[in-house]
């Protein structure tokens, strides 16, 4: 028997406008944790689904064991054992536990009637034997993400799935679930004599799991390392190309006065007691895990939610936020978290695309004008640095950087005093990275008030003047850079899961 | 995590609909009842079910056509095509079996159900388009095989008349069919596998993909049945008004939109129970039935439906909300 | 920057093509018929059909913009029996039409409030219920009874000229500018394309999105009660089933004007060609005494392929330019 399980080689995947995996190459051993790293848009996602025959690929081979295979489809991948959770949640929610379980592979009578009693009996075994007591009548709909995402393991497990792949499964689970996880993953490999390729952006995962890990950039194969014998920098430096040290840009600037003041605001459920004040030229941090309620604050600051009760202060006068649009008149602008989906629409061009928030300002009253239009875009086109054929270019066409300078170019069209950036550098390349960085920078020199939110340890250390931490819907601590830590911030969000472990 | 927090509150949700619609049902029937006593005879509830009886069969198709997130408007041309068919064959060749002329016109309609079937996911035609373009197709194509003429009462044979008026151990034969068209339903949602994998690919089309479900299939199989179903009171239809004519059924389409409506199908996929679109029907059936019975014009018929399931889903929604309100309150947040 | 001339190029060539169908279906007529071509009959050729191509404007923004109406036929039923029991209760003419339009308006605004209010509902579901309502107060108050007795001059807007053309024309192509205008030349025009391109996205710019939404379906209204009155006037009275079925013949020539059912793409001189192409189509075939049900059955066809082909257009487009990409 070969020590390698899986084995792909020179893949090839297009899709209409981009090159999703070019050349790439992968080893798999038989009953290792084996890690998958790259950015975001490196093709991991991509590599997943050819493996497990969502996508078949232009060019390439796979091998099972010793012999070459092709699948035609998912239903193939399942039958050769190859099983992955992905990284948002794939359930039908209006399903209860056993059929989410057992949909594609069904139990049935010899008559085709389903066998419901075995199958609840299965699911019912493999809960148990993963650890977890629900009941496998439960609607998929009512569990948390952490819950369902052991179902999916325990899918992958009714399957007898002998190759399963985890593609960012901890992406929204607190610390005490990612625990768990882990857990279960480890048993998989040792009591399942499962190969595992765990996907993540976290490198705490990779170092806990796994004991091998390869490099994807920018849909290409950089290598493959034994954990113990890279160092984390070398990994970073294989990720991003170059090194990270110079990332941040960030200039010394002037504070002054207080811009916007939130005193208590309150979403139930969302968020309650928020009180923090941005001022003038300074870049405020709003950090924490996933989930803590970040860009809930943020959305009732922009009027996409109101908040229930507390009062927001803006300039010195209480203002009621009732929209976006008399957020924007105030003179506060917001970059969503979601690029794709809340901040561009991807089939126009970038010029249409940068003149959308402020239509008003570029038109003779009701009238278009499109010459004056064209104008403002293209002044801004040049001003963030945009990199596209020319400024009527689609924003599908554009890279996630150049995307992201576009909605921020968005924001730079109106008067703006306050900005908020809710994850602005999220999936974006280096050099895209570093440009926004400097914009942020720029900003904050020129007076502006910047509120960031940021889940990544490093650009809220490297780039703003102050930090505050949220967890579990609560500001749980407030720090000035100078006494910011990575540990203090990392506590502070964490915190109370940590004493629940214990 | 908002979108599964609504999911979550569908599910309990779901529960008390049903309950709340059938609560609605005994409230009417009582108020009808203390109005006009002989609303609750055996010889009214009768009429009410045969009434009933082709709208609610016709649900259990368009509530798996809504499972899968499609529409299906061509199914009350269907209906008259299928039907009209059948009924040029009865009026030319009386000697046929009648039985023999249903399964014709069950044919018909699901040839019709599988060509909408095709456009709406090999030919990636929005359900809505696709199946009005259909609509317009089978009306136009009724006409045609009748060449504009009605077939009347005194064609039809007795026989094939029989299939609609007809009993069998004292209960009228369209309310048996309806009963046979649930329990099958029962039977192939809830305990066959293609039953189930219609649910999933309703519920999330892009899992469905990746778990190995032909989706296309599910949703060509879904249109057919709704096809199947429209054949079959198509030809019933016939029997029962013993009258075919182009226009008949029209706009009927709506009713049974409405119905699985107020059984608490949703419009946006992956629920619908057969209990709930029973009810609904129900529901759609008294408030066509006991107008009179209470010395209400029946030009109230329909604003008074057009209010009902206007208020239910409105209500549906409101208690959503308030759901979701309780839950995140309960979060100690 | 590749994807955008191709769909541009698309797009330009389905305007061309129903022009392209449009002179095929005026040469079969005139061939038909050898006074088609005349000016008074082309007249009454357009006459026989502007009268719900009212409704097709608004209808275009409203499925632009990702949603539907199909309460309009209804609407139509309700402001015009409201107008005609008007008149028979001996309300001046004048204040009935107010009334007409008054009730349209309103039609069109709840739908609109009930839409933007309880967002969880689709708009169709809203105006399927709505159309059931409508049309169900429309019986209410008239019953089966049809109402008429309208004063003459009132008979002036369906049938009359102002000079030789046809007034209903020129109302048509008055409305027709300025739904023109609205969507392709004006910063609303620009937000509602943004909408159906992408709501969520929209919501973040800045665009009041429920103000656009409202808007067009009260347009919606209004243009559904001047269909009523031009409808009421050629037909001289009124009853609850006027109207009957026109909202799906509605969708029919938007759809086949090239907007596209996803929302976000369309324009209004397409779905301009798109009328003249159903109506004309229409009236041809009425001269060779083809029944009008028969029509039909093309104009489903023509619905299905008109969004068939784009559909299997944009697949062939996309195999074509991987394999171009593979030979890179």
């Amino acid at each position: 028997m070969s020590d390698i399980i899986l084995e792909l080689k020179n893949i090839t995947k297009i899709f209409p406008g981009t090159k999703a995996l070019d050349n790439v190459s992968f080893q798999l051993k038989r009953g290792e944790i084996h890690a998958l790293m790259g950015e975001n848009g490196a093709g991991k996602s991509t590599f997943i689904k050819v493996i497990t025959g969502v996508h078949r690929p232009e060019q390439g081979e796979m091998f099972l064991g010793c012999s070459k295979v092709t699948l035609q489809g998912p239903k193939d991948a399942q039958k050769y054992g190859i099983a992955a959770i992905y990284q948002h949640v794939t359930c039908y929610p209006d399903l209860n536990v056993a059929e989410n379980i057992f949909i594609g592979h069904e139990i049935r009578h010899k008559l085709g009637r389903l066998n419901w009693k075995e199958m609840y009996r299965i699911s019912d075994e493999l809960l148990q034997s993963l650890g977890i007591n629900f009941n496998s009548r439960t609607q998929m709909g009512t569990l948390s993400v952490a819950q369902q995402q052991i179902v999916e393991i325990a899918k992958a497990l009714s399957m007898k799935a002998k190759i399963i792949i985890m593609d960012e499964p901890t992406a929204a689970l607190t610390k005490r679930e990612s625990e768990e996880l882990y857990r279960v993953t480890e048993q998989l490999r040792d009591n399942e004599g499962a190969s595992i390729i765990f996907i993540s952006h976290r490198f705490e995962d990779m170092y806990r799991l796994a004991s091998r890990v390869t490099v994807f950039r920018d849909s290409q194969y950089i290598g493959n390392w034994e954990l113990d014998k890279v160092s984390k920098d070398d990994l970073i430096k294989a990720m991003v190309g170059r090194e990270v040290s110079s990332l941040y840009p960030k200039a010394k600037t002037d504070i002054g006065e207080s811009v916007l003041e939130l005193e208590n605001l309150t979403r139930t459920g969302y968020f309650s007691g928020i009180s923090f004040s941005v001022r003038k030229g300074e870049i405020l941090g709003l950090t924490g895990l996933v989930g803590a309620g970040r860009t809930e604050v943020c959305e009732s600051l922009f009027g996409i939610h109101k908040a229930d009760s507390g009062k927001i202060i803006f300039a010195g006068n209480e203002v009621t936020i009732e929209n976006p649009r008399t957020a924007m008149d105030l003179g506060i602008g917001y970059l969503p978290e979601d690029r794709q989906l809340q901040g561009l629409i991807l089939d126009w061009g970038i010029d249409k695309n940068i003149t959308l928030p402020n239509l008003d300002q570029f038109s003779n009253g009701v009238w278009l004008n499109d010459q004056k239009e064209l104008e403002i875009a293209e002044d801004m086109f040049k001003k963030v640095l945009i990199k596209a054929q020319s400024v009527q270019a689609t924003a599908s066409s554009l890279s996630g950087g150049n995307q992201q300078k576009v909605v921020v170019a968005k924001l730079l069209t109106t008067d703006l005093k306050v900005i908020i950036l809710d994850e602005p550098t999220k999936g974006v390349d280096v050099g895209a990275k570093y440009a926004i960085h400097k914009i942020m920078s720029d900003l904050a020199s020129r007076g502006y008030a910047v509120l960031m939110v940021s889940s990544e340890m490093p650009e809220v250390l490297g780039m703003c003047d102050r930090i505050i931490v949220m967890k579990e819907g609560k500001i749980s601590d407030t720090m000035d850079i100078a006494d910011a830590t990575q540990e203090k911030i990392l506590e502070a969000a964490m915190v109370k899961s940590v004493k629940d472990r214990q | 995590m908002e979108k599964l927090l609504k999911k979550k509150n569908n599910i309990q949700l779901d529960q008390f609909r049903e309950l709340g619609l059938l609560l609605f049902i005994i409230i009417i029937s009582i108020m009808v009842q203390i109005r006009n006593p002989s609303f609750l005879t055996g010889e009214n509830i009768n009429d009410l079910l045969k009434n009933t009886a082709i709208l609610s069969i016709l649900s259990v198709g368009m509530m798996l056509v809504l499972v899968t997130r499609g529409i299906d408007l061509s199914i009350a041309a269907n209906m008259a095509f299928s039907g009209m068919l059948a009924s040029i064959i009865v009026r030319d060749f009386p000697q046929i079996h009648p039985v023999l002329i249903m399964l014709i016109g069950i044919s018909a309609g699901t040839l019709s159900g599988f060509i909408n079937g095709l456009l709406i996911s090999k030919g990636k035609i929005l359900p809505i388009i696709a199946t009005l373009g259909m609509m317009y197709v089978l009306r136009g194509s009724t006409f045609l095989i009748s060449k504009g003429q009605w077939v009347s009462a005194y064609q039809f044979t007795d026989g094939f008349k029989k299939m609609a008026t007809g009993t069998n151990w004292g209960i009228n034969n369209l309310i048996l069919i309806a009963v046979a068209v649930y329990a099958l339903a029962y039977y192939f949602i809830n305990h066959t596998r293609t039953g189930r994998r219609i649910y999933a690919t309703g519920s999330n089309p892009d899992s469905a993909k990746i778990s190995g479900i032909n989706t296309d299939r599910m949703v060509i199989l879904v249109y057919s049945i709704m096809g199947m179903l429209s054949g079959l009171t198509g030809v019933l239809w016939m029997a029962r008004f013993a009258s075919a004519q182009s226009d008949s059924a029209m706009g009927y389409e709506m009713n049974v939109i409405a119905a699985c409506v107020l059984g608490g199908v949703s419009m946006s996929g992956g629920s619908g129970k057969v209990g709930g679109i029973l009810l609904g029907s129900l529901l759609f059936g008294i408030l066509n039935n006991t107008l009179p019975l209470i010395n209400v014009s029946p030009f109230w018929q329909n604003a008074i439906q057009g209010a009902v399931i206007l208020l239910a889903v409105i209500a549906n929604v409101l208690a959503k909300r308030g759901m979701t309100k309780r839950n995140l309150n309960r979060r100690d947040r | 920057m590749i994807k955008n001339t191709n769909k541009l190029s698309f797009l330009l060539k389905w305007e061309w093509m129903l022009v392209a169908l449009l002179i095929l279906i005026n040469i079969m007529n005139a061939s038909l018929s050898p006074y088609y071509l005349e000016y008074n009959n082309m007249m009454s050729a357009i006459m026989a059909f502007l009268d719900r191509s009212f409704m097709v404007l608004p209808m275009a923004i409203i499925i632009i913009m990702g949603d539907i109406d199909i309460s309009v036929a209804s609407t139509v039923a309700l402001s015009s029996v409201m107008m005609g029991v008007s008149v028979q209760n001996g309300v001046p003419m004048t204040v009935a039409i107010l009334i007409c339009m008054a009730t349209a308006t309103l039609c069109g605004f709840i739908n609109g409030l009930i839409v933007t209010k309880f967002k969880e509902l689709s708009a169709a579901i809203v105006t399927i219920s709505t159309m059931i309502l409508y049309r169900g107060i429309a019986y209410i108050i008239l019953e089966d009874q049809a109402a008429s007795g309208f004063p003459l001059w009132f008979s002036i807007l369906g049938w009359g000229d102002i000079g030789t053309i046809p007034l209903i024309l020129i109302v048509f192509i008055a409305f027709s500018v300025i739904f023109w205008l609205i969507l392709h030349k004006t910063t609303a025009g620009r937000q509602i394309l943004a909408i159906g391109q992408n709501n969520t996205a929209s919501i973040y710019s800045g665009i009041n999105v429920d103000k656009m939404r409202l808007f067009a379906f009260t347009a919606a209204g209004f243009m559904a009660g001047i269909t009523a009155l031009f409808l009421t006037s050629k037909m001289a009275s009124t009853r609850p089933n006027i109207a009957i079925g026109y909202e799906l013949e509605v969708i029919a020539m938007v759809v086949l004007g090239g907007v596209s059912t996803s929302g976000g793409k369309g324009k209004i001189h397409s779905v301009i060609l798109a009328i003249f192409v159903i109506g004309l189509l229409k009236y041809g075939l009425g001269i060779i005494n083809i029944h009008s049900q028969i029509v039909t059955i093309i104009i489903g066809l023509l619905l299905i392929f008109s969004t068939l082909l784009p559909s299997i257009g944009q697949r062939v487009m996309s195999k074509l330019k991987i394999i171009r990409q593979m030979n890179l």
